[in-house]
């Protein structure tokens, strides 16, 4: 594919081949419901390219989707000894969500079962788990409408992917950390004017700001660098010498996993493309319960998430991989 | 992957992360007992082993290297049967999970089992209208305790604890309250700024406590067959003003207890307070709104609002309005100054529920014991002395409120007992006792 034609061709690509214990582990009902989902996408796969806006059914939420043309750049940076060595990365097409998911988005799901209203039931998207009622307000005094939705485990970003899948009839996934670092630098490499562009230490005074008033990347995404830092599907590892094509260093343990962007809270060295944040337990160090949810990171006030459409549509098996991809457990 | 990161550098980036305003919070306080040459176990007992008793358990086993957890108790054996697994998870903890089934406990008298286990510690977790009665307990066999907030659901219950507080001093007890606020470090550094006059004089406190709802009651068909009234009271223990004491008195007392923490934990004079219940919940006497106005003897005013409805704004956040600024805490990560001074909190926060159990026990292999009882007392009864003005919509004293002869808790309770449910409170129809 060409630079700009992020064209969806609808293929099934084989399925992963998978182990007899790990068969043994797949969450049955979960599989099932993969598969309608990923009936529903199919069917609703759309032939057009460029960008384009989504409203979510049934309510008046909507966010736009910017296509990343398939290319092929050089991850990683001379700069620390964890984005050492840069190498080679190929990468098929997707659109990305311009601006990072917001609480007006993500509260639709958090609050998908306590929708009072009838015409909203989907058993297939309300089939997908939710996560538990949050006590305290989430935003933590930083602001509800226009702003990123925050604190979230990668667990819970996962099941926003696949509910959102239901709900609209749309692939979508995380971005993995190559999707990322990619779309962030926009074929142009990091941007030059930080204050122009990021919201980060210096000017947001203490706070994250609305998404999309800064100015976009040349490919149309808006706070990359800055405001809310943002999960990727990676685990969090030393990069590997030679070249790749569509790398995703799968989840073995539930920490570390890489976190990319910078935010609200960092100061300039951490807004690069390049640079890499490692989750880490102590991310939810202040819930008091135990076991811990698993859906809340009550430390991570400055982390949030925005989800990727691939050009390509995965099958199902590789659907389930992508929205189970490291369930949160207790550490340790 | 076949590669992880060290530790080393996972630390490098959680320094980066925790970046220029310090949201971050880091893994440990700075040493406190790190020169702890003191290796005898000290044994811990847990009376109530839901979420959070696990919770304080797991903290408990990470304040000491050689605390063991010895003995538990709860209502029912799930609950136990969960702790437990979940705290034999942690690897660091699982080796001194040492609770056999014969230290395992069900039922309403298991907390003194528990204590009468040989434990040196009891961490007291239950429902809070229990707690004037298990503290009382504890002290008498001479436990130290790590008791969770709030310490009664009435006035002689507060009075007991106040009681067993002093007790515990003088037998040098240490006495540890889960008024979490007062161990958090960014908290503590907003008061001091406050208390050495950065916003002037303090005028009005405004908290506010707008959530939702903590446990709902489930629908009365939900009730098994020959459940008794106790038990399913127990089980559904949210809602019942004997065994929660409201929401005032149970979530909000937090925001009670920063208000009094402003005061210098000085009473009010008096208070009155508007509330009751929107959304309706059978079965159940619980209000589900309350607004409360407190003035104290210098004319300073404390205002807070709590609410636990759905679908409603929520918002947790104080503002101190002084002479000379304001102090905000709860609009954004980081409390702030805004006045003559401009101040904002930087720097690492740490996690306040381990502090509480760091320091209880360095206090107690130092031998110098910590009592927070007087303040867990007058806090609780701050809150309860508001919901007596929104319950009554009388105006309330400090010492109407700490005379009060008002029993919410049974004289006698057992567990297949029948127990009637007080109507919910009237204002203008329900009695100041």
């Amino acid at each position: 594919m060409g630079r700009g034609d992020a064209r969806l061709g609808v293929t099934i690509v084989s399925l992963v081949l998978l182990s007899a214990a790990a068969l043994a582990q797949t969450d049955e009902a979960e599989r099932a419901n993969v598969r309608r989902i990923s009936d529903r996408v199919h069917a609703a796969a759309r032939k057009s390219s460029g960008r384009y806006r989504v409203t979510i059914p049934n309510t008046t939420v909507s966010y736009d989707m910017v296509p990343v043309p398939a290319g092929e750049f050089t991850m990683g940076s001379t700069l620390k000894k964890d984005e050492q060595p840069p190498h080679k990365v190929r990468l098929d097409a997707f659109w990305m969500q311009a601006h990072e998911v917001t609480w007006d988005e993500y509260r639709l799901f958090m609050f998908a079962n306590e929708d009072a209203g009838a015409a909203a039931k989907d058993q297939t998207a309300d089939a997908v788990s939710h996560p538990t009622r949050p006590y305290v307000e989430m935003s933590f005094g930083m602001g509800i409408d226009g702003f990123p939705a925050i604190s979230m485990t990668q667990h819970a970003a996962n099941k926003y992917a696949e509910w959102l899948s239901a709900k609209t009839g749309e692939f979508y996934r995380l971005p993995t950390e190559a999707e990322w670092e990619y779309a962030c630098s926009a074929g142009t490499g990091d941007l030059s004017k930080l204050d122009d562009n990021a919201w980060y230490a210096a000017n947001s005074k203490g706070k994250y700001q609305t998404v999309a008033t800064r100015r976009p990347n040349a490919w149309g995404l808006y706070d990359m660098l800055g405001n809310v830092m943002e999960w990727t599907l990676d685990q969090y590892a030393p990069y590997l010498p030679g070249d790749v094509v569509n790398p995703w260093v799968k989840a073995t343990t539930p920490y570390p996993n890489a976190v990319r962007g910078g935010s609200w809270n960092d100061p300039p060295e951490m807004l690069r493309c390049s640079a890499r944040v490692a989750s880490d337990a102590s991310w939810k160090q202040q819930d008091p319960q135990l076991p811990k949810s698993i859906w809340y990171l009550t430390d991570a006030q400055w982390l949030g998430f925005r989800l990727v459409r691939p050009a390509k549509l995965p099958g199902v098996e590789e659907m389930y991989r992508y929205w189970n991809s490291g369930l949160e457990h207790e550490e340790q | 992957m076949k590669h992880q990161p060290t530790n080393a550098e996972r630390r490098d980036f959680l320094k980066s992360a925790g970046g220029a305003l310090g949201a971050a919070v880091a893994t440990g306080f700075p040493a406190i007992i790190s020169a702890q040459t003191v290796t005898n176990a000290i044994k811990v007992g847990l009376v109530g082993c839901g979420g959070r008793g696990s919770g304080a358990a797991r903290q408990a086993l990470t304040a000491d290297d050689y605390a063991e957890l010895t003995a538990v108790a709860d209502i029912d054996q799930s609950q136990i049967d969960n702790c437990l697994r979940n705290l034999k998870r942690l690897a660091k903890s699982a080796p001194r999970v040492k609770v056999e089934t014969s230290t395992q406990f069900v039922g309403l008298d298991a907390f003194q089992k528990v204590i009468d286990s040989k434990v040196d510690v009891v961490l007291l977790a239950t429902p809070p209208g229990f707690r004037p009665d298990h503290l009382a307990a504890c002290i008498a066999a001479n436990k130290h305790v790590f008791c969770e907030k709030p310490v009664s659901t009435d006035a002689p219950g507060v009075r007991s604890v106040m009681a067993t507080a002093d007790q515990a001093t003088q037998k040098k007890l240490s006495l540890v309250a889960g008024f979490c606020w007062r161990y958090n470090n960014m908290i503590q550094d907003t008061f001091q700024q406050v208390e050495s006059g950065a916003i002037g004089r303090l005028v009005a406190y405004y908290a506010t406590y707008y959530t939702s709802p903590v446990k709902p009651i489930p629908p009365a068909s939900t009730r098994p067959a020959g459940m008794s009234d106790v038990e399913w009271q127990i089980r559904n223990w949210y809602n019942f003003v004997w065994l929660c004491g409201d929401s005032l008195v149970e979530q909000a007392v937090h925001s009670v207890d920063k208000i009094a923490w402003a005061m210098r934990d000085e009473p009010p004079v008096s208070c009155v307070g508007v509330g009751g219940r929107t959304i309706p919940a059978e079965g159940g006497n619980i209000y589900d709104h309350f607004e409360i106005n407190y003035i104290y003897p210098n004319g300073t005013r404390a205002f807070l609002a709590n609410r636990q409805i759905v679908g409603c704004y929520n918002e947790n956040s104080d503002y101190m309005l002084g002479t000379d600024g304001a102090c905000t805490i709860g609009r954004g990560p980081q409390p702030r100054i805004e006045g003559k001074t401009n101040w904002a909190f930087s720097g690492q926060q740490y996690d306040m529920y381990q502090r509480e159990h760091d320091l209880l026990f360095a206090a107690i292999r130092k031998g110098q014991p910590m009592n927070d009882g007087k303040r867990m007392a007058t806090s609780t009864l701050l809150a309860i002395m508001g919901r007596m003005a929104a319950y009554t919509g009388q105006q309330v004293t400090w010492d109407q409120a700490m005379n009060s002869q008002e029993k919410l808790f049974p004289e006698k309770l057992e567990w297949n007992g029948s127990l009637e449910v007080k109507p919910r409170a009237l204002p203008g129809v329900t009695k100041l006792v």
